[in-house]
C-alpha cells in the first residue's frame, strides 16, 4: 500500500472531485523518509560493510575480486590486533591521554566556572567570552598553530616560559604531554560552560538554609554545589572522554603521524587504513575502538541515570 | 505594504551576485577546453602551471594544476583513484607509487606512445626506469618523467672557507675542511661545527614525517655503505637488508642524527631549509626541488655564500667505493578515468618537446630530457644545476611494488626507533625490519 495514498473521504461537488488535504502522518513520512534513506546510505550501510570487511582480507586500493579481495578470513584480523604487543602500548598511551586531558579539563573547567560564577567584577561577560574562544577554533588550525609555538628553535612557548630549547614536538618522551596541554587549553571552556549552566540552576534557598545552619564553605560545596552540578559534569565527562579517545586532528597538526608521534589509537587507525591501505585490518581496529567507547560511555550513562534519580 | 529592510536587500543582492557569478564562471569554464593536473603543493607545481600557459596560447586548452600538501598528497590521489574519479586528467605521482596505480588499473599504459614519440630515446634511461616503468625491466611504461629530483646538500661556503675554521678542523681531524669527499668526512664536519651551547648545530637532515622522509635518507646511506633494501626482482630481503653494509649505513644515520638541531625528530624539507636560512647549521640535506629558496636572497640571507654538493661517495666495509642519492621526483601519468584523455595526450606531446623542456628547466623545473640536461644553458642557469646533473647520475629508488607504502611505514617506524629514539642497535632494527618485510611479501604472495 502506498504511504502517500489519498484519503478515501474525497468528495464530489458539482461534478468536480475535491481531494482532502494530505494527512499529517503522510506528510510526516514524506519528510522523514528521505532523511532515513540518506542515513541508511551514508551511515548504516558503511557500518555493516566495514563490519563485513573486518572479517576479511581486503585493501581498498586493489581491484575488487570476490574471493581474493575481499577474502573471508574469519576473526584473523581481530586476533592479530589483540595479539600484537604494540597494540597494548597504543591502548595504554591512549588511556593515559584520556585520563590526563579529560582529568585536567574537568578540574580546571569546574574550577574556572566556580571562580567566574561566584565573583562579580566588571567585564565578567567579556572574560567568559574570551575564555570560550579556543573552543570555537578549528582543531587542525589549533594544532598547526601550537606546532609553531612549540618549535624549540623559533617558537614562543619555551621563550615565554624561559625553558630553553625543549623539544615538545618530536621528542617521544614529551610530545604526548604537549598534546594534552593543547587539548586542555582548547576544551576546558567546554567543561566551564556546562558547569556554569549547572551552577546557575542551583536554587539560592539551599545555600541560605545551609548558612542558617552555619555550614562551612567545604560542606556547602560537598553537599550542595557538587551534587547539583554532578549530572552536567557527567555529561561533560562523557563527551570529552569520547572525543579524547578518538583524538586525531590535534596530534596530526602538532606532531604529525610519523614514528615519533605518540602511539595513539586514532593515528594508528589512520596509518593502517589510509597510508598502508589495510582496509579490513583498519575496520577491525575501528570496531575494537567502537566497543571500548560504547563500554566506557555505558558506565558513565549508568552513573548519569543514578544521579538523575 | 510591508517595507523590506536595508540589510535584507543587501543580503538578497549579495546572494544573487554570488549565485550569478558562480553560474557565469561555471558556464564559461564549461565552454572552454581545459585539463586538470594534480601534483603536490610546492614550487615546481607553480612552475608547471606557468610554463603550461604557452600550451594554452598554442592550443587554447587551459591547464589547471591542482596542488595538495605533501603530507596528504599520495593519500588524496589514492582515494580519488580508488573511487575511479575523473577529477584529474593527469597525475604527477610519486615514483614509488607507480606499481600501486598500475596494478590498480588507474594509469593508462603509455608504452606504445612513449616509443612512437621517442621518449625512450630523448629522456635519460634512469629517469624512464624509475619514473615510468613498471614492473622494473619489463619495458612497460605508464608515465613521462616530469620532475627529476634527488637528495643533495647545501652548505655555507663562508664557514667552510673561513681560515680559522679550516685551521681548527685540520688540527682536529688531520685533513682539510672542504666539500665532503665521503660520508665519514661529512660526519666529521657536522661534529666539528656542532655547538649547542651557542645555538649552532652540525647538520640539518630528515627525521620521520610519517611519509618517506626518514626512509629516503636511510636508503642512500644503506646503499653507499654497501647494503641493499632487497632484490627488486625476487623480492628477497634476507641477506640484503640485514647485511654488514646496511647495518653500517643505519648506524651512520644514527650517529649523524646526534648533530641535528632540537626538534628534528619529525623534520622534513621545511625544517631542513628553515634551519639553514636561520643560520643555525653549516649544511643541510634536502631535495633539490627545494633549493630555489636557498639560492634566493629574499628568502635566504646567506644565498650568496651558499654552495651545493651531491651526496658524497663512501668506501664500504668491503673496500668498494659507492655513491648513491635517494631519488625524489615524479612522472606524469594519464588517469584511466579521465574523460579528456585526448587533451591530456596533447599536453604530454607538448611537454616532451625539447623547446618546452628547456622552458621547463629555465622556469625552475628539473628536466629529465637528456639534451637539455647536458646543455650549458641548463648547467649555468642556477648554482645548483650542476649538482642536479651529478645527482641524476647516482640516484636510486625505493621499492615500487604496490606494497611500497606498507614497507615504507614499517621501515620508518623500526628505523626511527633506533635512529631518533635511540632504542636498541642498528643490527636489531634491520633484523626486525627484514622479518617484517619478509612477512609482507609472503602475505602478498611474492614467494608462492
Amino acid at each position: 500500500m502506498s504511504i502517500f495514498k489519498r484519503s478515501k473521504e474525497n468528495h464530489t461537488r458539482n461534478g468536480q472531485v475535491y481531494y482532502r488535504p494530505m494527512r499529517d502522518i503522510t506528510l510526516l513520512r514524506l519528510f522523514i523518509f528521505p532523511t532515513i534513506i540518506l542515513l541508511i546510505v551514508i551511515n548504516v550501510f558503511p557500518l555493516f560493510w566495514s563490519l563485513f570487511l573486518s572479517f576479511s582480507r581486503y585493501s581498498a586500493k586493489m581491484p575488487n575480486i570476490w574471493g581474493k579481495n575481499p577474502r573471508m578470513i574469519g576473526t584473523a584480523n581481530y586476533s592479530r590486533i589483540l595479539t600484537d604487543p604494540d597494540i597494548w602500548i597504543r591502548f595504554i598511551t591512549t588511556a593515559k591521554y584520556v585520563v590526563l586531558s579529560v582529568g585536567g579539563e574537568m578540574i580546571l573547567g569546574f574550577g574556572l566556572a566556580l571562580l567566574i560564577f561566584r565573583s562579580n567584577f566588571k567585564g565578567k561577560g567579556l572574560i567568559t567570552t574570551l575564555l570560550v574562544l579556543p573552543m570555537t577554533m578549528s582543531p587542525v588550525i589549533v594544532g598547526l598553530m601550537w606546532q609553531l609555538f612549540y618549535d624549540p628553535n623559533w617558537g614562543s612557548f619555551n621563550y615565554l616560559l624561559g625553558l630553553g630549547r625543549i623539544d615538545w614536538v618530536s621528542d617521544p618522551a614529551r610530545n604526548l604531554y604537549s598534546i594534552v596541554i593543547v587539548d586542555i587549553w582548547m576544551w576546558t571552556p567546554f567543561v566551564m560552560l556546562l558547569s556554569i549552566a549547572g551552577l546557575s540552576a542551583i536554587p539560592r534557598y539551599l545555600y541560605e538554609a545551609a548558612e542558617i545552619d552555619r555550614a562551612s564553605w567545604w560542606l556547602k560545596f560537598w553537599k550542595i554545589t557538587l551534587p547539583m552540578v554532578y549530572p552536567l559534569l557527567l555529561v561533560a565527562l562523557i563527551f570529552r572522554t569520547i572525543e579524547a579517545f578518538k583524538i586525531f586532528d590535534l596530534p596530526m597538526g602538532i606532531v604529525g603521524r610519523g614514528a615519533v608521534a605518540p602511539r595513539l589509537l586514532a593515528l594508528h587507525l589512520y596509518n593502517v587504513s589510509f597510508v598502508t591501505w589495510k582496509t579490513s585490518y583498519g575496520s577491525a581496529l575501528g570496531y575494537i575502538m567502537l566497543i571500548i567507547i560504547i563500554a566506557t560511555t555505558s558506565i558513565f550513562i549508568k552513573y548519569l541515570k543514578k544521579a538523575k534519580q | 505594504m510591508k517595507k523590506i529592510s536595508l540589510p535584507s536587500v543587501a543580503v538578497i543582492l549579495s546572494v544573487s551576485l554570488i549565485v550569478g557569478l558562480s553560474l557565469a564562471s561555471h558556464q564559461a569554464l564549461a565552454k572552454e577546453e581545459f585539463i586538470t593536473i594534480h601534483w603536490a603543493q610546492w614550487a615546481p607545481a607553480d612552475y608547471l602551471e606557468k610554463v603550461s600557459r604557452d600550451f594554452t596560447a598554442e592550443t587554447g586548452i587551459k591547464v589547471i594544476v591542482e596542488q595538495t600538501p605533501w603530507e596528504t598528497f599520495v593519500q588524496k590521489y589514492n582515494t580519488e583513484l580508488i573511487a575511479k574519479s575523473d577529477a584529474w586528467d593527469i597525475i604527477v605521482g610519486d615514483s614509488q607509487d607507480i606499481g600501486n596505480n598500475v596494478v590498480g588499473g588507474h594509469y593508462v599504459d603509455l608504452t606504445n606512445w612513449i616509443t612512437e614519440h621517442e621518449v625512450d630515446k630523448t629522456f635519460t634511461p634512469a629517469s624512464l626506469t624509475y619514473y615510468a616503468e613498471y614492473p622494473k625491466g619489463s619495458g612497460k611504461y605508464y608515465a613521462v618523467p616530469c620532475e627529476g629530483d634527488a637528495l643533495a646538500w647545501a652548505y655555507r661556503k663562508d664557514l667552510f672557507e673561513d681560515p680559522d675554521n679550516m685551521a681548527a678542523f685540520e688540527k682536529k681531524y688531520g685533513y682539510s675542511l672542504g666539500v665532503p669527499k665521503s660520508w665519514d668526512m661529512l660526519k666529521d664536519i657536522a661534529e666539528f661545527f656542532h655547538d649547542p651551547a651557542n645555538d649552532f648545530y652540525g647538520v640539518a637532515i630528515y627525521g620521520d614525517n610519517g611519509y618517506d622522509s626518514l626512509a629516503m635518507f636511510a636508503e642512500q646511506v644503506i646503499w653507499s655503505f654497501g647494503g641493499e633494501l632487497g632484490n627488486y626482482s625476487t623480492y628477497k630481503v634476507d641477506g640484503y637488508l640485514n647485511t654488514e653494509g646496511a647495518i653500517a649505513g643505519i648506524k651512520y644515520y644514527h650517529d649523524l642524527f646526534q648533530f641535528v638541531p632540537p626538534g628534528f625528530g619529525n623534520a622534513f624539507y621545511i625544517k631542513s631549509n628553515d634551519a639553514f636560512v636561520a643560520g643555525i647549521v653549516p649544511m643541510s640535506c634536502n631535495y633539490l626541488a627545494f633549493f630555489p629558496g636557498l639560492a634566493n636572497k629574499a628568502t635566504n640571507e646567506y644565498a650568496d655564500v651558499t654552495g651545493y654538493f651531491a651526496c658524497p661517495p663512501q668506501v664500504g666495509l668491503d673496500g668498494v667505493e659507492r655513491q648513491f642519492a635517494a631519488l625524489g621526483g615524479q612522472g606524469a601519468s594519464v588517469v584511466s578515468y579521465s574523460k579528456k584523455k585526448d587533451l591530456a595526450f596533447k599536453w604530454l606531446e607538448w611537454f616532451i618537446r625539447p623547446d618546452t623542456q628547456m622552458k621547463w628547466a629555465k622556469a625552475g623545473g628539473y628536466t629529465c630530457h637528456a639534451d637539455t640536461l647536458a646543455s650549458d644553458e641548463f648547467l649555468n642557469a642556477t648554482p645548483y644545476n650542476p649538482t642536479f646533473k651529478t645527482s641524476m647520475e647516482i640516484f636510486k629508488d625505493w621499492w615500487a611494488c604496490p606494497e611500497y607504502d606498507e614497507l615504507l611505514r614499517t621501515f620508518s617506524e623500526i628505523i626511527a626507533d633506533y635512529v631518533i629514539k635511540g632504542n636498541g642497535t642498528a643490527e636489531q632494527a634491520l633484523d626486525k625490519c627484514t622479518e617484517k618485510w619478509k612477512s609482507i611479501f609472503e602475505e602478498a604472495g611474492y614467494y608462492d
